[in-house]
């Protein structure tokens, strides 16, 4: 059965017209599903929709988000407070504007951890630097002890990750993890990702704009365009037998190495 | 000392900024020099100085220490008047187009600016001016009468180019200026750029972190570490002859599309060290993976290793 299936879903936010239109997409387990595709082709409202954390306005008009057979769309606020973090984490472009400026990450870390289980502090720190070293954060201690604004971007976005996998989620939803890092930070980024689905089997969502990244990652991929899922199919399929022109127009606007050169 | 191809040279070129009673170097050192009609690309991570860089040529940043000469006119040193009428012979693009308008200013008046603020020429006059830069960078003319909002990101962008190519400068410098754009959008600009610098006969400098993208658009390129040059080669053989392990380290990081999902990537361990902290030794030894004794007690120099490729290691790979 598959982890995640959504359904023709149609997404709309106040002006009425579609952000997101008829898509359908499935994910199994242990699979990374990249979405790619141009800003404001609707692919981060996909993804927030599957946790409902949709801005305000946005409305999911039809279809269905299938759960584990659960329908996510019905399911009442109580339960999804349940499920979210527990069962879906969500990661964010700038972990640095979802962290807390004015509090150092040992308390947010504790508080993102009492909030699923209650037990007491030392426990959760002993988990909280467990998950640190796991993402290879060298002196978890500093980490904890640090403000935000003390660390790099790589670093504050491997707590973000630390953070979001310490519940243990089945799914992952990264909503452009690796856009806001430099190119050295987003490949220990990326790599770190491939490690969460080798080593703990991790299903991985994966919104991103990067090509090289998407295809790096992923067992498939989805490309939308203006609101529509243009292609949806296995890496294979997107990457070298892309069947849509926009796909492969896509594919060939990305600068590549060894490439096409402009200049003379 | 002066060689009259060359359109800019610059020598030596340091800045460094004081905080809180320490000092930080933002650009230490760097030299280079750019013909006409050349575009050379500068890479390299946040924090590197690219852009400290280019506010120093623009000249809105004085440097600390260096020269630097435009048409065998040392203009390092300029003030007030002469500074102002020099200003005009290099003009900027920058990376996020919604924020360097003004949201209450047409694109033609904003067009109109520079020619009428220079040459004092009538507004009619600029106004038709504008239209036709409109057209040579390939927008309608009808939107002289558009406000910044109106128009999307890439059609901002190309606004700005027409802009700062209105006064005819010798130099452009381009900060990230397909940054914020998506990939299609990206490719346009990149080749109007290159277009109009052929055309225009001008210098132009590209500065970008995306290496696969500089690389296309760049006859030469500087990769910039901690605020040093570390490597400057044709951008043509990038791949073939680069030398320096943090040239090598980059392209490691590029993801290719096609790339093989088994392929181990090449990690660079943890983070630039922040250019507060003053090192003895090369600035790249704390990542690098071939750094010796030597690399820890002094600084490589930019040493050429053959022809038209510089590079600033004592251990380059072969």
């Amino acid at each position: 059965m598959n982890m995640l299936d959504i359904k023709n879903c149609t997404i709309c936010y106040q002006n009425g017209t579609p952000a997101v239109s008829d898509v359908s997409l499935s994910v199994s387990e242990g699979e990374i599903v990249s979405i790619v595709g141009e800003s404001g082709s609707g692919k981060t409202t996909l993804i927030r929709a599957i946790l409902g954390l949709l801005p305000p306005g946005g409305k999911i008009i039809d279809g269905e988000i299938l759960f584990n057979g659960m329908d996510l769309v019905k399911t009442d606020e109580l339960r999804m407070q349940d499920i979210r973090g527990k069962e879906i984490a969500m990661i964010f472009q700038d972990v640095g504007a979802a962290l807390d400026p004015i509090r150092k990450i040992r308390s947010q870390y504790e508080e993102a951890i009492a909030v699923h289980e209650k037990q007491p502090k030392h426990r959760c720190i002993e988990k909280a630097v467990d998950m640190l070293k796991k993402m290879h954060l060298t002196d978890p201690g500093r980490v904890l002890n640090s403000y935000p604004f003390e660390l790099s971007g790589g670093m504050k976005q491997r707590v973000g990750i630390a953070m979001g996998m310490t519940a243990k989620p089945k799914l992952l939803l990264a909503d452009e993890p690796t856009s806001a890092l430099d190119v050295t930070i987003q490949a220990q980024v990326v790599h770190q990702m491939k490690e969460l689905r080798d080593k703990y089997g991790v299903t991985i969502i994966l919104v991103t704009h990067n090509m090289g990244v998407a295809s790096y990652l992923s067992d498939k991929i989805g490309v939308m365009c203006r609101s529509r899922m243009v292609e949806f199919g296995t890496r294979e399929e997107i990457i070298y037998h892309p069947k849509e022109s926009y796909t492969k127009e896509l594919l060939e606007a990305v600068p590549k190495l060894g490439g096409e050169r402009f200049a003379k | 000392m002066q060689n009259k191809e060359k359109l800019l040279e610059v020598f030596h070129v340091s800045k460094v900024f004081p905080v809180k009673k320490q000092q930080l170097r933002a650009v230490s050192g760097v030299s280079f020099s750019i013909s006409r009609g050349e575009i050379l690309g500068i890479v390299g991570e946040s924090g590197c100085g690219k852009s400290t860089l280019a506010k120093i040529l623009v000249g809105s940043l004085p440097a600390s220490e260096g020269k630097m000469i435009l048409n065998g006119e040392d203009y390092t040193q300029l003030n007030g008047k002469e500074k102002r009428k020099f200003r005009r012979n290099i003009q900027m693009v920058f990376q996020d187009p919604l924020s360097s308008f003004s949201p209450r200013m047409k694109i033609g008046t904003y067009l109109c600016e520079p020619r009428r603020n220079y040459d004092g020429i009538s507004k009619k006059e600029a106004m038709k001016e504008a239209e036709e830069l409109l057209e040579k960078v390939g927008l309608p003319k009808e939107f002289v009468l558009r406000y910044p909002h109106e128009l999307s990101g890439g059609q901002l962008q190309r606004v700005a180019i027409a802009r700062a190519i209105a006064i005819q400068p010798a130099l452009l410098i381009c900060d990230e200026a397909t940054g914020a754009l998506d990939v299609s959008i990206q490719n346009q600009i990149a080749r109007l750029l290159v277009e109009l610098i052929e055309e225009q006969n001008m210098g132009c400098i590209f500065i970008g972190h995306d290496l696969a993208l500089v690389r296309s658009v760049t006859q030469r390129i500087a990769v910039m570490y901690l605020g040093r040059i570390v490597e400057l080669l044709d951008s043509e053989h990038l791949e073939q002859k680069c030398c320096h392990p943090y040239t090598k380290a980059l392209l490691n990081s590029v993801f290719d599309v096609y790339c093989n999902q088994e392929a181990e990537i090449h990690l660079l361990e943890g983070d630039p060290p922040s250019p507060l902290q003053v090192q003895n030794g090369c600035a790249f030894a704390s990542r690098c993976p071939r750094c010796r004794e030597k690399c820890l007690s002094s600084v490589p120099e930019l040493k050429r290793v053959e022809e038209r490729h510089l590079a600033a290691c004592f251990y380059p790979e072969g």
